[in-house]
């Protein structure tokens, strides 16, 4: 599997990331600066988490607007996968690949802790190493990860298998105790119409080493690696 | 070259004394210009020239073959083998934390990752020790929130994992928060940048962000006394850009990993001018600076406005000739500005102009070496006497370990952490919440232990005993994880030296850390003095923060404090005498605060006691042979297994106390070089331990079920204890909303 991170000024886990895929795939990721013009020719395009831009503006707002990211959604169009986790996530509904914007937290406060996280579908490149309804446990680290989309659009997700996980307990129950910044329905990641395209709030490339705590996220890079090797 | 105009006998002297005026006179054979007195005024202000407190600085141990670079430079410099240093360094922004919470406490995490990376290392962790007011004083709350919420809004911006701390409340810090902020860094051992220049003609490079009014004399606000008045300050509070520094990290890494730089600084308080003294200083050489090229945020900027500018990300290194281009190639990438502002010379002197007019030209060396330096008059405090357990209450266990586990001080800080990135790098092996935080080293099989500590009502009962504790604390906590601890950065957060009772708690602290760094094999490689923490002359409790590294050779033999399976052995290491003197028990149950009104003398600390369990207990986890570790602090026994209880979701049974200990004091006495460890086989950690001349005693078991039992008898469900301790901080904060 042939991978590139993109890299933003502000990026601060494209290496939590590049770590993760080159532990899945025995292979380093490409790293692009936002400023490169030319993008290589990949399997999977990554935007990772961190403060692209300081977060000035609104998170992800001015990252979507790089150059760069016309030949990530030219690619994503063209069905390379995609995965935007945490600031990577911002900037693909910014970009307009995925629907809805990620809003302050409900706590108005940054949260960093583990969460339970239940994997609504294993019927994506992404999440096919899983059970639906499997609990997971990961860790988020935001202060903007609260998912908001208008009501047509929540169901229309949920109606079309494109929400890829939702916070939960530990139990599995979807609680507002578990939910960790107010998403809508407890969504905590979504597919765009393909399901070549994932975004999420949640850690996984910081869920993929026992001695850490969790080996949650693991299945999700070892499942890349399958469906794109 | 034209000489500076000199101001007229100016009424505002900037802080200096009328002596100190006298000799800036004598060094320059003329009145000062408005930038020169400047200059003066920021380099012999307490902040910068630590001018009360060198005498004593200098009598603590700081050479050991493991160190590379010790106090004097940005940041302490520790060798951990392959080829990799541990650079670290902690700082305290009190006083614009106070004035501006979320800013001050922003722009200290800021200054201290600079400090630390100038010196080529890559952050890898920071920690931070804070202090407020009285949870009931109107300010207290306003303050936990904003200094908070800017810590965070810095560090996890930087992508740098906050990865552990500590968090006091007192009535003395009412009027004077304690910010204290650590960095760790890593480097390539042979690849250290230092600060001293060299070769006249090399150019001076100024990066980063630009220059603004803001911060203008901010190190001379840190070395004065707070008064009713101090809100109007807030303009010398600077104010932080962490995506400016996250660029600059990146940038001057990048930039590192060339040969291009000869030396690098970052401009911390005293900004330009302390950046391009104590360069030029160190190399013996001159400096000339042509303030037009200065990127500015302003037009209009004064010679003097420039010169004491304490805007933050801003960093100044003398590159070699031929290599500006490499520089502003990278620079250009990050969009920094990256401009010569001068050049070394061989004059010696500070030459700096603005508008073609020369606004100073000062020689630099009798700055430093001419520096006032006080041997302040100093009392020692009087001797306490130790509490005997008979005169003080003995409360039903249940309710007091309750009531303690709630209290302020030892009330669970997830709510302060929680708000932390600490996962960010992916190596954090142990998160806050326990005796010391780990951090995995890439591309090695090591790992870092890290902690920051100080009990200030001890250091207040007794300096000389506190100093030492507040060493000793942090050496147990390492060795709780199982890391065997290298050395220590150290803040010393005090009152008004010009008091001898104050400078006394100096001078005891410094002699009893010399103590236990002397004993413990601990050497003390940087640090940072923060005197005049008064206002309206109520001095703050006396902390001389201690951060703490250790190291691991193989991280995966760390171990945390959770009680693991059921039917474990607790055992206690180290002996009881039950000692009450200072405790949180007397303090937060028998209605009396210990500090400064009471009398009673803290705990001893035997640090031959200390070395000796404590490196038998770091043996004993390298053997595998314990299987949880806790150090005994603060609430002391009983409070100490509740916490492992709580980190392991898993309950215990204690037997009762020693015959000759009273209960109470056996439960909650705060006596030293402590620790709880569980086994599964009691009988040959027992045999080791006499072997080694340890006192070990097994004191309990872990039990299937999640309550608290004390021979038998339930003390506390782990639910409602949970509750108790997770409930109190943020049902605080709620307060406010």
């Amino acid at each position: 599997m042939k991978s590139a991170v993109i890299v933003f000024p502000g990026s601060n886990r494209e290496t939590d990331v590049a770590d993760a895929i080159e532990r899945a795939s025995g292979h380093r990721p490409i790293m692009v600066w936002h400023r490169d013009s030319e993008l290589p020719d990949v399997d999977l395009i990554v935007l990772p988490g961190g403060f692209s831009y300081g977060d000035y503006l609104r998170t992800g707002a001015i990252a979507a607007r790089a150059p760069i990211m016309q030949e990530v959604v030219r690619r994503a169009d063209r069905g390379t996968a995609v995965l935007g986790i945490c600031n990577g996530f911002q900037i693909l509904c910014e970009s307009g690949l995925l629907p809805g914007i990620l809003l302050r937290n409900a706590s108005l406060k940054f949260v960093c802790r583990y969460v339970g996280l239940k994997v609504e579908t294993s019927q994506s490149l992404f999440t096919h190493r899983y059970q639906a309804g499997e609990v997971l446990s990961v860790p988020v680290a935001h202060g903007d990860g609260n998912y908001f989309a208008d009501p047509a659009t929540l169901d229309r997700l949920e109606s079309e298998g494109r929400v890829a996980f939702r916070y939960c307990s530990m139990q599995g129950d979807l609680t507002p105790e578990a939910n960790p910044n107010g998403s809508a329905r407890n969504i905590a990641g979504i597919f765009n119409p393909t399901k070549n395209v994932l975004g999420l709030m949640p850690h996984p490339e910081n869920a993929t080493d026992e001695l850490l705590g969790s080996i949650s996220g693991k299945a999700l890079f070892d499942g890349l690696v399958d469906s794109l090797a | 070259m034209a000489t500076p105009a000199p101001a007229a006998r100016p009424n505002d002297l900037m802080g200096l004394s009328e002596e100190e005026y006298g000799r800036v006179l004598a060094i320059l054979g003329r009145a000062p210009s408005l930038t020169e007195l400047g200059v003066f005024s920021v380099m012999w202000s307490e902040h910068c020239s630590y001018k009360s407190s060198k005498k004593w600085l200098r009598q603590l141990p700081t050479k050991r073959p493991w160190v590379i670079h010790g106090p004097g430079e940005n940041a302490g410099v520790v060798d951990i083998g392959d080829g990799l240093a541990a650079i670290f360094k902690m700082e305290s922004h009190n006083h614009p934390s106070f004035i501006e919470p979320y800013q001050g406490a922003a722009t200290g995490v800021g200054g201290i990752l600079r400090d630390v990376f100038t010196m080529g290392a890559r952050p890898i962790a920071n920690l931070n020790a804070l202090r407020f007011g009285d949870p009931s004083h109107p300010k207290t709350r306003h303050l936990v929130a904003g200094v908070v919420a800017g810590i965070g809004g810095y560090g996890n911006c930087v992508g740098v994992p906050t990865v552990g701390g500590e968090t006091n409340f007192h009535a003395s810090y009412n009027g004077n928060c304690l910010v204290n902020a650590m960095t760790v860094g890593l480097a390539p051992a042979d690849r250290i940048f230092y600060s001293k220049a060299a070769g006249p003609g090399n150019p001076v490079v100024y990066l980063g962000a630009k220059t603004g009014r803001d911060g203008i004399h901010g190190a001379t606000m840190a070395s004065a006394e707070f008064d009713q008045n101090s809100e109007e300050k807030r303009p010398t509070v600077q104010v932080g850009d962490p995506f400016t520094e996250k660029l600059l990290i990146e940038a001057c890494l990048e930039l590192m990993a060339t040969d291009a730089i000869v030396a690098i600084q970052d401009m911390g308080a005293a900004g330009l001018t302390s950046s391009s003294v104590e360069m030029a200083g160190k190399g013996g050489l001159g400096i000339e600076l042509d303030l037009d090229k200065v990127p500015m945020r302003e037009p209009g900027m004064t010679a003097y406005e420039i010169m004491l500018s304490e805007s933050q990300e801003r960093m100044l290194m003398v590159l070699k000739p031929d290599r500006e281009d490499v520089a502003r190639k990278i620079f250009d990438k990050y969009e920094l500005d990256c401009i010569t502002i001068g050049r070394l010379t061989t004059t010696g002197n500070l030459v700096v102009k603005r508008g073609g007019k020369v606004e100073a030209d000062m020689p630099i060396q009798p700055i430093s070496a001419q520096a006032p330096e006080y041997d302040r008059p100093w009392t020692a405090a009087p001797r306490k006497q130790p509490l005997a357990p008979a005169s003080v209450p003995a409360h039903d266990p249940a309710a007091a370990l309750k009531a303690l586990m709630a209290c302020p001080d030892l009330a669970s800080k997830s709510w302060i952490w929680g708000q932390y990135d600490y996962l960010v790098r992916g190596h954090t092996v142990q998160q806050p919440g326990g005796d010391a935080a780990v951090v995995r080293l890439p591309g090695s099989g090591k790992g870092l232990a890290l902690v920051v500590d100080c009990t200030p009502r001890y250091c207040a009962a007794d300096p000389e005993a506190g100093g030492a504790q507040a060493v000793a604390e942090t050496w147990r906590n390492l060795t709780a994880v199982g890391a065997t601890p290298l050395a220590i950065t150290d803040n010393m957060n005090f009152g008004n030296p010009e008091r001898p009772e104050i400078m006394g708690q100096f001078v005891g602290c410094i002699a009893g850390m010399r103590a236990a760094c002397t004993a413990l094999d601990y050497p003390v490689v940087s640090g940072n003095v923060s005197l005049y923490n008064e206002t309206q002359g109520q001095a703050i409790l006396p902390a001389p923060v201690i951060g703490g590294v250790g190291l691991l050779d193989d991280v995966t033999r760390t171990i945390d404090l959770s009680l693991k399976g059921p039917d474990e052995a607790i055992v206690l290491i180290g002996d009881t005498a039950g000692w009450l003197g200072q405790s949180l028990y007397v303090r937060e149950l028998c209605g009396r605060d210990t500090v400064p009104a009471a009398d009673s003398a803290p705990p001893p600390v035997d640090l031959a006691a200390e070395k000796r369990n404590g490196d038998f207990v770091r043996a004993a986890i390298a053997r595998r042979q314990v299987t949880a570790c806790h150090d005994v602090s603060d609430g002391g026994l009983l409070v100490a297994v509740a916490e492992m209880a709580l980190a392991g979701g898993r309950g215990f049974d204690l037997k009762p106390a020693a015959a000759d200990v009273p209960l109470h004091a056996w439960l909650f006495g705060e006596d030293q070089a402590r620790y709880v460890v569980t086994t599964s086989d009691a009988a040959a950690l027992l045999k080791a331990a006499s072997t080694a001349g340890v006192p070990a005693r097994v004191i309990g078991r872990t039990l299937a079920s999640r309550d608290l039992t004390l021979d038998g008898r339930l003390l506390i469900s782990l639910h409602d204890l949970r509750v108790a301790h997770e409930g109190w901080l943020p049902a605080y904060m709620a307060q406010g909303l």
